[in-house]
């Protein structure tokens, strides 16, 4: 047991984190173990492999794998490395295929990852069995309505019992499409922030910060039509509608926010143009006829940044974004990023949604730059912590009931979570 | 493409424009190249993964119409967008400048690039990659209808975000 990483005071309303957890290259090794190593990780999203034989390969949680649908279009999640000596054996991005051959030796590997073929496989002794060196997995796979997961743990709960509340918020994101599927669609954002993951698990859910951080973005929302009413006085809030923060088991936690900057599903704004409302009001009428009027206006008029801890965060904002990043170092980390709409969109309703996207998220939105700004400074600054150790994130620690978006109370779950996890003292 | 259109059109006269823009981007001077762009001009930098990708269907990194690169100056100019503020210093090195084609008074140009990136405190950054420019005849000179950033990285990665005129 580790002296705490938080100094958490109920009694005081003070919460306290060390800033040591963002600067550690030896904390970062215990984070490889007992969070990376343990918990639920997002590998990707059923629609990304639309055949039989469709792969990508990518890195999850530092390990290079391939997520491939097989001929029997059952999914796995292989690791991307040849039982023989080592290599690489799927080079491709993504593709289709029956099987990934790797190029030093010419071991084969069909697309579940069992070995399919060793040339010269008459050198080996008897004893060499191939159903023995298929490509190695981690030892769990599982999935939530689409959203596909690794475990390297073989004794971790269910994915399902994992996801605990958070599974409400996906089924909030997935009922935007009539037919309950959602897609990721083409184009990914990828890019690298100096600053450490935790950082952005804050970033992704912290409406404190909107006004001064994105205060060119709100000016642009103004610019283009969008009403921003003063925060009722008193109230605590620092944007033009209320929003909450909200536990979800295990660690995760969302906002949940009534909309203000609107939602291609379904909330037009003067942004979307005129020529936008008819196929909007069909979209929103589709949603009362299927949901109800009030689940519908729940899909449609709220929303929701959910993290599912540790490192997947689904923004159901200005569009839908599904985030992942990963350290590479203390100091660094590496984003992904797509967009997920539903599968029946029409033309001009993805059009519209990616227009939205941009408005805000990605490396070239009118928001996103500023984050990765501050979270940059954040770890600039964070040269000093040796001298000035502890950030303050007590904010609505005071109130009794419901925390506002823009209060700390989600991040502090993450921490208490992330100590907890680290085997540190609560 | 003809001969004649050849003569219309030279390569000169483009280097000179793509020069021009690249001093008014690299000297911060946004409002003089905004004059630079026709009424109905685009701005695209599609993903690293999908450079042929429609931006109607495909999560691009920039996907400006004129009203949006109109907002994107006002943001860029104003101190609180704290990615460019201060300002990166940019240095763009622009070559291999070719005319594909003319038709009527719209002229498809590509080019090369390096743009560098500097900010206090931080890695350079090196963009790499290729310009495709719709240019429409004006007078002596051209107005920019499309731009289009093909970067030629496989991700961003270090190059993070593209909070200026690239």
């Amino acid at each position: 047991m580790s002296a705490s990483y938080i100094i958490d005071d109920r009694d005081k309303k003070t919460f306290l984190l060390d800033r040591e957890v963002l600067v550690s290259e030896e904390i970062l090794r215990k984070e490889m173990s007992n969070i990376f190593s343990r918990c639920w990780i997002y590998v990707g999203h059923a629609s990304e492999l639309k055949k039989s034989g469709d792969f990508v390969s990518r890195k999850v949680a530092g390990r290079p794998v391939i997520f491939v649908r097989d001929a029997k279009d059952v999914y796995h999640c292989l690791f991307n490395t040849c039982r023989h000596r080592g290599a690489i054996v799927c080079t491709q991005r993504e593709g289709n295929a029956r099987r990934f051959m790797c190029i030093y030796h010419g071991w084969t590997y069909a697309n579940d990852g069992s070995l399919a073929r060793v040339p010269g496989d008459d050198a080996y002794a008897e004893k060499f069995d191939p159903k023995e060196f298929g490509l190695r997995r981690p030892a769990r796979f599982e999935e939530y309505r689409g959203f596909w997961f690794m475990n390297l743990d073989k004794d971790a709960p269910a994915l399902s019992d994992y996801l605990a509340g958070a599974k409400d918020y996906i089924d909030l994101v997935i009922d935007q499409s009539p037919s309950g599927r959602m897609e990721i669609i083409a184009g990914v954002q990828e890019y690298d922030v100096a600053a450490n993951w935790k950082l952005m698990v804050e970033n992704s859910v912290d409406d404190y910060h909107l006004p001064s951080t994105h205060s060119t973005w709100l000016n642009f929302m103004a610019n283009s039509g969008v009403k921003l009413e003063p925060p009722p006085k008193d109230s605590g809030q620092v944007l033009p509608t209320k929003g909450l923060a909200v536990e979800l088991g295990n660690g995760h936690f969302t906002t949940d926010n009534i909309n203000f900057r609107g939602r291609p599903v379904c909330k037009w704004i003067p942004l979307y143009g005129e020529a936008a409302k008819p196929e909007m009001d069909a979209i929103r009428a589709e949603l009362v006829q299927r949901l109800g009027p009030e689940r519908a206006a729940r899909v449609a008029d709220t929303n929701r940044n959910l993290v599912i801890f540790p490192n997947l965060v689904i923004n159901d904002g200005s569009s839908v974004t599904v985030r992942t990043f990963y350290p590479e170092g203390a100091n660094k980390m590496h984003v992904t990023a797509w967009a997920l709409g539903p599968v029946e969109e029409s033309e001009s309703a993805r059009a519209r949604r990616l227009d939205a996207f941009l408005t805000f998220y990605g490396p070239g939105g009118f928001a996103t730059p500023d984050d990765v700004e501050a979270l940059e400074l954040v770890q600039q600054g964070l040269a000093n912590w040796q001298d000035d150790r502890w950030s303050e994130m007590s904010r609505g620690m005071g109130k009794e009931g419901e925390q506002l978006n823009s209060d700390e109370h989600h991040l502090r779950i993450f921490w208490r979570r992330w100590n907890e996890l680290m085997g540190a003292r609560a | 493409m003809t001969v004649a259109a050849h003569k219309v059109v030279t390569r000169a006269q483009v280097e000179d424009f793509l020069y021009h823009e690249a001093a008014l981007l690299d000297e911060w001077k946004l409002d003089a190249w905004e004059t630079l762009l026709t009424d109905d001009a685009t701005y695209y930098v599609p993903p690293n993964d999908k450079l042929d990708g429609d931006h109607r269907s495909t999560l691009f990194i920039i996907a400006d119409d004129r009203e949006r690169i109109r907002q994107r100056i006002i943001r860029i100019n104003d101190p609180n967008c704290h990615a460019e503020y201060p300002k990166s210093r940019t240095r763009r090195m622009i070559s291999n400048v070719r005319i594909v084609s003319i038709e009527g008074d719209l002229v498809t140009v590509t080019a090369n690039f390096v743009c560098y990136r500097f900010r206090r405190n931080e890695r350079i950054r090196e963009y790499v990659g290729g310009y495709r420019h719709i240019l429409k005849i004006a007078g002596d000179s051209f107005r920019i209808q499309e731009r289009r950033v093909f970067i030629d990285a496989h991700e961003l990665g270090s190059l993070g975000s593209v909070s200026f005129i690239l």
